[in-house]
């Protein structure tokens, strides 16, 4: 490993931190006004939000730069990818700068002025320029993972460039032009990372199991064409109440039902897997995939019922969006993340404290799940009052679902306090001297790598 | 090779389809300069941290889509204004106030964020058109 690539993970590392903590200060500036006076609200969320968008972004483009080391048996210039990392991590100081100094571009989830885009897209490009020479060099025919994490790097520069079209007046013409142009990019981009953090998933099963097989032959390649046709048209379920035209509707609604087969698909995966998973569990990077399969099984189900139209009239603009989110990102990403985290630092042979690293991920799990649950609940009531009772005034429909946030609060501690403990852990093994081991380590499987 | 060319079919699909979008959103009622101004200020107060716009946004505080009809300016005046125990007050000189009423008003002319029961089709999907 570079010592780049070590800087790599443990900025993305130090990002998942400050999203958990910004994150437990943002639910409580949600929930005590006295709070809020000192850290306003409108601080702390797109803080959290950039934070923890950021980590994903940074944690997926680590785990794709070293694996391709590997996959192409070349590594290209260090030079590019330093380069890359260097300028991506002030632009992002200096989002969080202009946070602290209240200035914002007000973007959802891209809240940053608009002008500190332009550096994160040369960071973009440089990046692109160093995967792409070594992707020149790739077999014939690669494997899977290679196809998505290349989907998913030119993916994201077309969406970042798409996200920020709406500076041309002619995108703000139309109140339907911009919410267009800002869902349409937004959704996007989630499929652009997740074909990255995916194909890294892909590839670090084909290593464990010694099976290439998993990234090989029609099937699985038929599951890529629909996860792409979904990056590019499902986005229309994020305005299915603006009236756009009809066709988007159609459209989105008809490729989310396709979604079916692939959840049809896992569920009759599972017997396998559990058999796999009894031969692999003694290893870490193993189990947080493991943990990421069964939230994709869970908001796969949630965001197939989100999709039909009759049921987003009540879940749309409630905590159930939130849900889905948060329950993406931190069950399917960050899961993930972590697991390539602890392949590519060798955490099973250099560390020694399995025992306390897999409580923490069963305390991160069952806190999860509550504050999943919690955010569910909450949409539903904040739902069921606005649509089907009818309650006008916002004070009112918030009453009771304000107590049930109060639960989705304390779970959010338990997410900082597990997570926490994961992503120190991790930092502290980063930092460490490369290649040294700690005393007495079991060494479970021989992993390839180049250095 | 099958590979290439279903992904050029896609990526096809990709771009004929983004150009309809964005081209067929309707364009009855374009901002005009005081509206973009109301843009500017909803962005640059980050408005969005805590309401939403068709759904869409943080949820601390209510939807705003039709609150331009549904509570009239006045309130969207002594709310910016004054603010509330959790909403902040925002120091606005009165033109400021005026374009980002008209800002919300033009965001509420587009059309409803609550989509009414008739408009649900029993194939689960919506039927309305562009207002
Ligand atoms: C920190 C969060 C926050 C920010 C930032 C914020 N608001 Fe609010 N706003 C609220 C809350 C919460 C309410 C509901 C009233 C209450 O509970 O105090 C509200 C209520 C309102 C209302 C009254 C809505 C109704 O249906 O009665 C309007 C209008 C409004 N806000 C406009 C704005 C505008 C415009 C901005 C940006 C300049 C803004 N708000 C920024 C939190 C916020
Ligand atoms: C790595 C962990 C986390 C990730 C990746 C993450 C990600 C996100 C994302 C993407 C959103 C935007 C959701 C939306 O509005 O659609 C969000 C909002 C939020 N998150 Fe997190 N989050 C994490 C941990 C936490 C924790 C531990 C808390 C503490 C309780 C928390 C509290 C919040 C709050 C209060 C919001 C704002 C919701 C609103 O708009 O009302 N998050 N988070």
């Amino acid at each position: 490993m570079t010592r780049t690539t070590r800087w790599h993970i443990a900025a993305a590392l130090a990002l998942l931190l400050l999203a958990l903590l910004f994150g437990a200060l943002a639910a409580f500036a949600y929930l005590l006004p006295s709070f809020s006076d000192a850290l306003p609200f409108q601080q702390l969320r797109p803080a959290h939000v950039s934070a923890a968008l950021f980590w994903i972004i940074t944690g997926a483009t680590a785990g794709v730069l070293h694996y391709k080391d590997d996959t192409f048996g070349y590594r290209s210039h260090v030079p590019l990818h330093a380069g890359f990392l260097g300028l991506w991590l002030a632009t992002i100081v200096a989002v969080f700068m202009a946070y602290g100094l209240g200035r914002f571009g007000g973007r959802e989830y891209w809240e940053f002025p608009p002008l500190l885009a332009l550096p994160m897209l040369l960071a973009w490009l440089l990046l692109m320029a160093h995967y792409l020479l070594a992707w020149v060099r790739r077999s014939p025919d690669p494997p899977l993972y290679v196809w998505m994490w290349t989907t998913g790097i030119v993916f994201f520069l077309i969406t970042f460039i798409e996200q920020n079209l709406w500076q041309l007046p002619w995108f703000r013409e139309t109140y339907m032009r911009e919410i267009t142009v800002q869902w349409k990019s937004n959704g996007a981009m989630v499929g652009a990372w997740n074909q990255m953090i995916y194909g890294s998933a892909l590839y670090i099963m084909t290593r464990i199991s010694g099976d290439e097989g998993i990234a090989r032959g029609p099937k699985a390649f038929l599951f890529w064409f629909l996860g792409l046709s979904n990056l590019m048209f499902n986005w229309g379920h994020h305005i299915y109440n603006a009236p756009t035209a009809s066709w988007i509707r159609h459209l989105a609604y008809g490729i989310s039902m396709a979604e079916w087969i692939l959840f049809i698909n896992i569920i009759r995966g599972f017997k396998a897997k559990l058999d796999e998973n009894r031969r692999h569990k003694h290893l870490t990077a193993y189990r947080f995939l493991i943990a990421a399969e069964v939230w994709v099984f869970l908001n796969l189900f949630l965001a197939l019922l989100m999709s039909i139209p009759a049921i987003n009239r009540y879940t749309h603009g409630t905590h159930i969006t939130v849900a889905h989110a948060m329950g993406a990102t931190i069950g399917i990403n960050t899961m993930i993340l972590v697991g390539s985290i602890c392949w590519m630092l060798r955490y099973d042979e250099r560390a020694s404290d399995q025992r306390w690293m897999e409580r923490a991920r069963k305390f991160t799990m069952a806190s999860l799940l509550v504050f999943w649950i919690a955010l569910i609940v909450a949409g539903i009531l904040k739902g069921w009052r606005i649509t089907a009772l009818g309650i006008e005034d916002f004070q009112q429909v918030m009453q009771p679902v304000t107590q049930v946030l109060f639960v989705f609060a304390v779970a959010g501690i338990g997410i900082l306090v597990g997570l926490g403990y994961i992503g120190i852990r991790l930092l502290c093994l980063c930092l460490k001297s490369p290649l040294s081991t700690s005393s007495g380590a079991p060494t479970p499987v021989t992993q390839s790598f180049n250095q | 090779m099958w590979m290439r060319y279903a992904l050029a079919a896609l990526s096809v699909c990709f771009v004929a389809g983004s150009w309809f979008a964005y081209r067929g959103a309707s364009t009855n009622a374009p901002a005009s300069n005081q509206v973009r101004q109301g843009m500017r200020l909803w962005q640059g107060n980050n408005c969005t941290a805590c309401h939403q716009l068709y759904g869409l946004g943080g949820y601390m505080g209510p939807d705003l889509t039709n609150v331009h009809s549904d509570k009239g300016e006045a309130r969207i005046r002594t709310f910016v204004r004054y603010g509330t125990g959790r909403m902040p007050a925002h120091a606005m000189s009165d033109a400021e106030l005026d374009a980002l009423v008209a800002f919300l008003g033009w965001v509420d002319r587009s059309g409803r964020s609550r989509v009414p029961q008739e408009a649900v089709h029993w194939t689960g999907t919506y039927h309305f058109e562009q207002p």
